[in-house]
């Protein structure tokens, strides 16, 4: 069972790997290098599907690709079939399409990185090497993809932590990987010995992939444009090259966003013009709410802090503690949800015995019963995100006003709240949306650590693609959607490098 | 150092030692075995070109960096290198001035008045901005001042909690050159009118010569040397010296009775017969003499205002000589010259020595 998850999951990441390398590297190049009516769009239109989690992708495609559903449907309309044996398309539970759909709505995380370099920094070189004769097919492969080399390796590596991440696409799709079999192991088969193991070598896998990404790296940052950024001169497509050009850049947006989104507002539309809101969603929404609201707030503050530790405990362990805050992304949140288990139930029974010798009653079990796990992981994996927010918010400002407030008689923690903290709101409110939305995304964790009987968006989401009723989740798949678009219209007007930046995993 | 000396009241200037301190950054020696003294009320400044470790000296002193080597006091009294910069009195102001953008001038000037009595620090904050002539900007934020504003804002905040040693670091460097010289003058005035013991840095010669009174000159992380600007001008320790406070002639020969021979003609030194050497001359030493030992034609004259600049190729010199002459008189490109020594600023230095 090990090895066939370990090998599904081998296959998948290297499947999503080429799927989101090539289409991220592509539109990225395709929007750097050339210029046709309808770019400018696609430039940002090209991020829609960061909005759309892994599970919620799947979820729209496993309905629409239904034999009963409207696309075979329409086909076998079109072809003039009636019954539904007659046209047989590829099953859609596989692991070519779960490469596929996961390929689509993770691209953006290497075309990201990729466009700001090729931006920012290859347009001289670039330039330089047309100047020497090479057309734009020789510039590409012999100057800007050597050159983007590092920033395709950080893409990659968010990439696939993302897809080694993913629980229920994997799992509505049918692929065992191990992710799915951590989850299946512990939640249908009690064994919590037998989900430690699996977790172990996706532990395992998680590590080879900060490898292959530092090796990818070629042991350079990802670094940032010294000299002011100037744009390269773009290649002018007109007619039916322009056209094709818009066309190719908009396929992956249509079938990453726009068609899974377009299905979900439909099917949340019928479902409520016929029934009315789902009564849970309310309460859904407000578990959301509240566990995603609680580790936002204690992940900026303590983000904040680790972001500001050098200046606070010195910088040899002030930069320990920024890496450490950062490490937390790179754990995929069933494991990070097996790791937290024991050491909390110890802590639980340790209490719960506690109170009743004191006091002769038994609480309920305070880590796992409220909730407090539940934060405690959202916190563990997304600090670095708002580690990475504030460090770059702290990064503008000019060090000689911490040092200011110091020489004026302030200690460290005085100038960092008397000085630097007052123009900080804009860096902190980012990484709290931030923050925010990766914990109403996130499902693995909340599936294996929510209190008993709660449900939050995800979670319901779940469990109706698990019993089949896809309908009834749309809605609550429309609202998780709508969340994510927020960072992606902050992307939009903010610099391209920020997201990416504050969050690399292990910098 | 008593934690109540964080709110002192203004206090006498303090002397200033500095004893073999030393940083290194990796591999790289920022600082090394860097001592010298700053009397009380003394205005010093550290000159030497970018990187040669005079900001990290200045962070040093003021705590926001610690030395790998050395001793400081004060007064007399150890400086510890781990007493944070809080804690030790010492004032500083800021290349960037470092005004707090979300506080307005009286709020940035009262910042360091924190712990004194409301009516005392109002009354602080009133008498240092009118000091700087910003008194009617009191309530305005950082972001609406001009570039001498905000100098001058820097300024107040940083001396009003009395320390007993401000550092300034290029206090100047950020002000159009017009207005420069005025600000320079305003500031020593207030540093006097303060008494404050003051390091600052700088690397500009002409900026260390016109506002401190001595001047530590560094290169490469070492102390060249300490003087009065008049005493490195006049009397280089090194051709490094000679070279940064100054335009220098420079005449390679060999030392031969106590002179080296120059086209200028001989100049006198005690260096041991026959060691490889170099005279340099001041330009304003050179002069335009009928008599002149040396032979020269001039290949251009640029007209600069007052002067006129003139570049001359010598008989016996490799490079052209920068001389200068007052703009109605002296030759003009083409002509043939002769040129003098007139005895005065001409050094010799060994030529190995750098």
């Amino acid at each position: 069972m090990l090895p066939d998850a370990l090998t599904q999951t081998v296959l998948l990441l290297a499947g999503v790997a080429i799927v989101a390398g090539v289409v991220g590297t592509g539109c990225a190049w395709l929007v750097s290098a050339y210029a046709f009516p309808g770019r400018r769009l696609l430039d940002v239109a090209l991020l829609l599907p960061l909005a759309v989690p892994t599970y919620i992708v799947a979820f729209a495609y496993l309905d629409l690709m239904h034999p009963l559903g409207p696309v075979q449907s329409g086909l076998r309309a079109l072809l003039g079939l009636s019954g539904p044996g007659d046209l047989r398309l590829p099953d859609i539970r596989s692991l070519p399409a779960c490469v596929l759909l996961l390929g689509l709505v993770l691209y953006p995380y290497v075309y990201l990185p990729t466009r700001a370099l090729f931006r920012m920094q290859a347009a001289t070189l670039l330039e330089a090497a047309r100047s020497l004769g090479a057309g734009p097919g020789r510039v590409f492969r012999s100057v800007a993809l050597p050159l983007a080399r590092p920033a395709i390796a950080l893409g990659l590596g968010l990439a696939l932590m993302e897809a080694l991440n993913d629980i229920g696409a994997a799992e509505f799709l049918g692929v065992r990987t191990l992710t799915v079999q951590v989850y299946a192991t512990w939640v249908n088969r009690t064994d919590l010995p037998g989900a430690a193991q699996i977790a172990l070598a996706s532990l395992a896998v998680v590590l080879v992939l900060i490898g292959v990404e530092r090796w990818g790296r070629g042991g350079r940052g990802y670094a940032t444009a010294a000299q002011r950024p100037r744009p390269l001169e773009r290649r002018r497509l007109r007619g039916t090259a322009g056209v094709i050009a818009l066309g190719l850049g908009l396929l992956p947006v249509a079938l990453g966003f726009l068609v899974p989104a377009a299905y979900l507002a439909r099917e949340a539309g019928t479902r409520i013009a016929r029934f009315g809101l789902p009564e849970r969603l309310a309460s859904e929404a407000l578990g959301t709410l509240l566990y995603a609201g609680a580790a936002t707030l204690a992940a900026v503050v303590l983000g904040l802090f680790a972001a500001a530790s050098p200046a606070l405990v010195g910088r040899r362990w002030g930069g320990l503690l920024v890496r450490l805050a950062g490490l937390g992304y790179a754990l995929p949140g069933a494991v990070l949800a097996i790791g937290l288990l024991t050491p909390l139930a110890l802590a639980d029974f340790g209490l719960s015995s506690l109170t009743r010798a004191l006091f002769g009653t038994t609480p309920a079990l305070v880590g796992l019963g409220t909730g407090t796990a539940l934060v405690l992981a959202y916190v563990i994996r997304f600090l670095g995100v708002s580690t990475g927010a504030c460090e770059a918010g702290l990064a503008r400002l000019p060090r000689s006003l911490g040092d200011a407030g110091r020489t004026l008689g302030r200690g460290a923690f005085g100038a960092l709240m008397r000085v630097q903290l007052p123009q900080l709101w804009p860096a902190l409110a980012s990484g709290a949306v931030l923050v925010f939305v990766d914990c109403a995304k996130e499902l693995p964790a909340t599936l294996l650590l929510r209190p008993l009987n709660v449900e939050t968006l995800a979670t319901h989401l779940y469990g109706e693609a698990a019993r089949g009723t896809y309908e009834d989740g749309a809605a609550a798949a429309l609202l998780i959607v709508l969340v994510g678009l927020v960072p992606v219209a902050m992307l939009m007007r903010l610099d391209p490098a920020f997201r990416m930046r504050s969050r690399l995993p292990s910098a | 150092m008593p934690d109540a000396d964080r709110h002192r009241a203004p206090t006498p200037p303090a002397r200033l030692s500095l004893r073999g301190i030393g940083r290194r950054f990796g591999g790289v020696t920022a600082l090394a075995d860097v001592s010298f003294d700053v009397t009380p009320g003394e205005v010093v400044g550290l000159l030497g070109d970018s990187g040669c470790g005079k900001s990290t000296l200045l962070r040093i002193v003021a705590g926001l960096e610690r030395p790998d080597a050395g001793a400081m006091h004060l007064d007399g009294r150890p400086l510890p290198p781990d007493l944070p910069p809080e804690r030790r009195g010492i004032g500083m102001m800021f290349q960037d001035y470092a005004l707090f953008p979300h506080l307005t001038l009286a709020e940035n000037v009262r910042f360091g008045l924190a712990g004194r009595p409301r009516r005392e620090a109002e009354a602080i904050v009133s008498a240092r901005l009118a000091d700087v002539g910003l008194g009617h900007r009191a309530g305005s934020y950082p972001g609406t001042l001009s570039g001498g504003e905000a100098q001058r804002a820097a300024l107040a905040r940083a001396l009003a909690p009395g320390p007993r040693v401000l550092l300034l670091d290029e206090p100047f460097s950020n002000l159009d050159r017009r207005g420069r010289e005025r600000v320079r003058a305003e500031t020593l005035a207030l540093l006097r009118a303060a008494d404050t013991t003051a390091l600052l840095v700088t690397h500009d010669p002409e900026e260390a010569l016109a506002v401190c009174d001595r001047v530590v000159l560094l290169r490469d992380g070492r102390v060249e040397q300490v003087g009065t600007g008049e005493a490195l001008y006049r009397r280089p320790a090194t051709r490094f010296v000679a070279r940064f406070l100054g335009e220098l002639i420079e005449c390679a020969g060999r030392c031969q009775g106590g002179a080296v021979e120059t086209p200028f003609g001989r100049v006198p030194t005690d260096l041991p017969n026959g060691s490889p050497a170099v005279a340099c001359f001041r330009p304003e030493a050179i002069r335009f003499h009928d008599a002149g030992a040396a032979r020269g034609r001039v290949l251009r004259r640029a007209f600069l205002g007052a002067r006129a600049m003139l570049l001359v190729t010598v008989d016996g010199l490799a490079e052209p000589v920068c001389l200068s002459c007052p703009a109605g008189e002296g030759p003009e490109a083409g002509d043939a010259v002769r040129l003098d020594w007139d005895g005065a600023q001409a050094f010799v230095f060994l030529r190995e020595a750098d």
